[in-house]
């Protein structure tokens, strides 16, 4: 019976997650034009453009092979699996055993060679350097990710999520130095896997400057719509990530329906200021260089040691 | 059979399989019988290596004994669990090998197929016979034959400079490491070869510390001249490319496996006990080697180069698991140097399979397009279909996706590192983890070489070279058992952990990590750190599944294939377009400021200007090494000027010093 109750828990996560990650990303743009003194579409617009494009007719490129169709449905495929790994609203969900923190990053990493490998298949110089420019930022950021995600582990001794957030539920307001450190580098990190503004512009069109958008440049219709829904749904998760490691308060640990919505409830206050303060970090900082990127992710790394060092100079 | 014919069995076996080495000097054969006959006894010897091994792995250990050439001199032979562990990994490289082998030399000459089958069933042979070695001189003899063997099959492409340039390097290396082996078993048989040369009496002898050090130093150099440790690594890219494909497949994944198999027989078994700093020196240069590699390897622009960088990468990280293993073990937590040495013991086992798949693939590509150069290649994912998807397998496996067996095996690596707080104290508690961001950096870098490395080959449009025809049955067939068990040792991880628990427990004082159920990986308790593939492939493959079939059922419109859009760019978009190798690894080159050297070529009126990726070895520690050298010895080269009354002065000279000491 239990059993049950949990899949339920896992279904409804997994429900919650694919149809509130458009809602973030419609609020992020509207907190964006707000600052920016523009009108925005309104909050529902990602929706409204999911519906679009999901209706329109699909191309694919001549000379591309199944790789390229295959690809959106794997993205979103492993972002629904990770999303079903990570205590986003209830915790010790059943599938949850079946990955830790270091294989949630490789889940992350299937899906972008995926997206890098079809990017190339397009055979398309945009094609390339967008998938060689992603390469080269995630192999960047990932140490400095692993660097803050060790630190989470070492603390809880686990590197299980469910354990990491059971602990920092229990010990409710401890707060370590080292995790703020860790917190610090999760950010850095965040904003350099997104695609969002001091890495990479996602509104943008520039040809020099982008790097995801150039992996999608020759995505049409349904593909299109799965892989933005995909990138969408990879901010929420980083976000939700986030808040299992550094800020795990009111994830529901008892299978009840009522405290799902609280959590549910909770996750979306959450990102409600979360997104602010990306929204606020995307206007006041402009888009770097490529060749200064690597120094704003060697920076998330270096937070992500200062973290596990004062973890061990400090004690536990 | 009782089991304890099981080693006489194989050492037989071994005889029987240099026979197509007589073979092919049969001149009445046909070439067609020559070549199948030839190849498919070696396929058989290596499934029979393969059941050896696996047997071995859990059965005690055999001894074996035949008279050599001296009455004290004899052939002693042993199969324990550790041996039995790298056998499979030889059987298994060696069968997929020899497989691809019949399709790769299908269309070679009478005289290029003789210039293969003689050394290739000797250089199998012969890792068989370093494998089973239970003494110095059966494994000095064997370790040499290795070397000579391998290094002939480097010139069966050709002779042209660049591989005579090549073997030789490689000799020299070989033999430069297997002096300082020589050296090594001399210091452990207390000077006594013949007669103190047996590994068991060996390690019941004791050491004193600066004979033991002496030994660790001198098998480090032996040792790590085989697996490409730093500086020594020069051999391995130039070696790799000019050898045949299937045999860069067994010298990558079963010859340098086979020093690593060294290093843990000498170092760990015979030298139980160390100093404080062989762990991290392991550690160090294991990781060093590795970062140095992965760079390199994202550099390179031929297939099999890239490759090659990247097996030395590979055997860093092996040796960072191993020297993390001693680190632990030092401090007597048994169990968690059980678990490093479980990482790289299975990451040996991987590495394997997975480098010797994209060796394999590479092959098919050459023998399809007639290059390996990734500038001309392209596009190869719609005229061979079937080995791209193979090779594809591959690449996910070494970039170490889950649930694919590179995952599974840092994974295991990354949880040993994480244990590093059970350290007593000191440095290593805080430096470990660091060290551990260093390894996903190394496979991060690692994600990003082999990439490049599918990505320009295979997928976007055929630059110059166009593949012809899909890879032939017998390459295809060698190629999917490999991918086959990249997938099966990724999905059921809990059963290679388990059988490896002999080896921890005859290195480790009997200690192994806790019994795993076969598809989850819980290496210290499920609280702790938990990963089910299976789990993760089921349901990764139902979430698609599912998105798929919604997608369709709603949005369901047949696609239509249109030129591509490239930002209205398209009009004249030629193949040349598309990123060149060098331009893929441009952004990596200028973070890590590596050096490189344009060479101008004037040809037919155009300069083109091609790139070059010196490696920094060459010029900082080879080439003062060999003018130290040249300038030795034209000093002692004085001493020959062809006069015969200075000879005879010479032998006069001598013979008074012979007369004065041993009168």
């Amino acid at each position: 019976m239990t059993s049950l109750i949990g899949w339920r828990d896992q279904c409804f996560q997994i429900l919650f997650v694919v149809a509130a990650a458009p809602l973030l990303a419609g609020w992020l743009q509207t907190v964006r034009a707000l600052l920016q003194n523009r009108r925005s579409a309104g909050i529902l617009q990602p929706y409204r453009d999911l519906f679009r494009l999901f209706h329109k007719e699909t191309l694919i490129p001549e000379q591309s092979s199944w790789l390229f169709q295959f690809s959106p449905y794997v993205m979103f495929g492993a972002k629904i699996m990770a999303v079903a790994i990570v205590p986003i609203i209830a915790n010790g969900l059943p599938l949850a055993s079946a990955a830790d923190v270091i294989a949630l990053v490789g889940l992350l990493a299937v899906a972008r060679i995926f997206q890098v490998l079809a990017a190339m298949d397009t055979g398309t110089a945009f094609g390339s350097y967008g998938a060689h420019r992603e390469m080269l930022i995630s192999a960047l950021a990932e140490p400095a990710l692993l660097a803050a995600l060790f630190t989470a582990s070492l603390l809880a001794r686990s590197t299980s999520l469910v354990q990491i957030v059971h602990l920092s539920q229990i010990q409710l307001f401890s707060i370590h130095p080292s995790m703020v450190f860790a917190a610090i580098a999760f950010g850095f990190v965040l904003l350099v896997e997104n695609a969002r503004i001091p890495v990479d512009n996602p509104a943008t069109h520039l040809e020099l400057t982008m790097i995801h958008e150039a992996m999608v440049l020759e995505y049409s219709g349904r593909h299109l719509a799965l892989l933005e829904w995909a990138a969408q749904l990879k901010l929420f998760l980083y976000m939700t990530i986030g808040f299992a490691l550094f800020l795990p308060w009111g994830i529901a640990a008892k299978p009840s329906l009522t405290s799902l919505v609280i959590a549910a409830g909770l996750v979306l206050v959450k990102l409600f200021f979360a997104v602010v303060v990306l929204a606020l970090i995307e206007t006041l900082l402009a888009k770097k260089r490529l060749f200064r990127v690597p120094e704003f992710a060697i920076t998330g790394f270096l937070f992500g040691v200062i973290g596990l060092l004062s973890h061990f100079m400090l004690g536990s | 059979m009782n089991s304890g014919d099981c080693l006489l069995w194989v050492l037989y076996a071994s005889l029987l399989a240099l026979l197509p080495t007589v073979l092919v000097a049969i001149p009445a054969l046909p070439i067609r019988w020559k070549r199948s006959l030839g190849f498919l006894l070696t396929v058989a010897f290596c499934l029979l290596l393969i059941v050896v091994g696996i047997h071995a792995l859990a059965s005690p250990a055999l001894h074996a004994s035949i008279p050599g050439p001296l009455t004290d001199l004899a052939w002693q032979f042993t199969l324990d669990p550790l041996s039995g562990f790298f056998l499979l990994v030889l059987g298994s490289v060696g069968f997929a090998a020899s497989l691809h082998a019949i399709g790769y030399f299908y269309h070679g000459s009478q005289s290029k197929l003789k210039q293969v089958l003689l050394p290739y069933p000797v250089f199998v042979t012969a890792m068989v016979w370093v494998l089973l070695a239970a003494n110095a001189y059966t494994f000095l003899v064997a370790w040499e034959l290795m070397a000579l063997s391998s290094t002939f099959l480097i010139l069966v492409e050709g002779q042209d400079q660049r591989r005579q340039q090549a073997a030789y390097l490689y000799l020299l290396i070989a033999h430069i490491g297997a002096l300082a082996l020589f050296v090594a078993f001399a210091l452990l048989s207390h000077g006594d070869l013949i007669s103190n040369g047996n590994f068991q009496r060996m390690a019941q002898s004791p050491y004193s510390p600066v004979v033991a050090n002496a030994v660790f130093g001198l098998t480090l150099l032996g040792f790590g001249a085989k697996l490409g440790l730093l500086p020594l690594h020069a051999w391995l890219p130039e070696a790799h490319p000019a050898a045949p494909s299937p045999v860069s497949a067994l010298m990558s994944g079963a010859m340098l496996p086979v020093a690593v198999y060294g290093l843990l027989r000498i170092d760990w078994q015979i030298l139980p006990a160390g100093a404080g700093w062989w762990g991290p020196l392991w550690l160090g240069l294991g990781l060093s080697s590795a970062l140095f590699a992965v760079l390199y390897s994202a550099l390179q622009t031929d297939m099999k180069r890239l490759l090659a960088y990247s097996s030395m990468e590979n055997m860093g990280l092996i040796l960072i698991a191993l020297g993390l293993s001693r680190i632990f073990a030092e401090q007597a937590l048994w169990s968690l140097a059980a678990l490093a040495l479980v990482a790289g013991l299975f990451q040996v086992l991987n590495h394997a399979f997975f480098k010797s798949l994209l060796f394999l693939g590479s092959g098919s590509v050459l023998h399809a397009t007639g290059t390996l150069e990734m500038s001309h290649l392209g596009g190869l994912i719609r005229s061979m279909p079937q080995t791209a998807f193979l090779v594809l397998i591959g690449i996910f496996a070494l970039a170490g996706l889950p649930p694919l067996n590179g995952f599974a095996s840092e994974w295991l690596l990354l949880q040993a590192f994480l244990l590093a707080p059970s350290l007593p104290s000191g440095m290593l508690r805080a430096i470990l983890p660091l060290a551990a961001a260093g390894v996903v950096l190394v496979t991060a870098v690692a994600a990003f070489a082999i990439v490049k490395f599918y990505g320009i080959a295979f997928l976007g449009r055929a630059r110059s070279a166009v593949a012809k025809q899909e890879a032939g049955i017998w390459e295809r067939a060698s190629m999917a058992f490999l991918a086959l068990f990249c997938v099966l040792l990724g999905v059921f991880p809990g059963r290679v952990v388990d059988s490896l628990s002999h080896i921890t427990a005859l290195l480790l004082h009997g200690s192994q990590i806790a019994h795993q159920s076969a598809l989850a990986l819980t290496p210290i308790s499920a609280q702790r750190a938990s990963y089910l593939p299976g789990v993760f492939l089921l349901g990764i493959a139902l979430s698609i599944a599912v998105v798929f079939v919604l997608v369709w059922w709603r949005f369901g419109r047949s696609l239509r294939r249109a030129p591509v859009w490239s930002c209205g760019f398209a009009a004249d978009y030629s193949a040349q377009t598309q990123d060149s190798p060098t331009g893929f690894s441009q952004p990596l080159l200028r973070i890590f400021g590596v050096s490189l050297s344009t060479l101008r070529n004037r040809q037919g009126g155009r300069n083109t200007l091609p790139v070059q990726i010196p490696d920094p070895f060459w010029k900082g520690f080879y080439l003062p090494w060999g003018r130290v050298t040249l300038w030795i010895a034209e000093g002692i080269s004085r001493l020959q000027h062809g006069r015969i009354t200075s000879y005879l002065l010479y032998s006069f000279l001598t013979l008074i010093v012979l007369l004065v000491f041993f009168r």
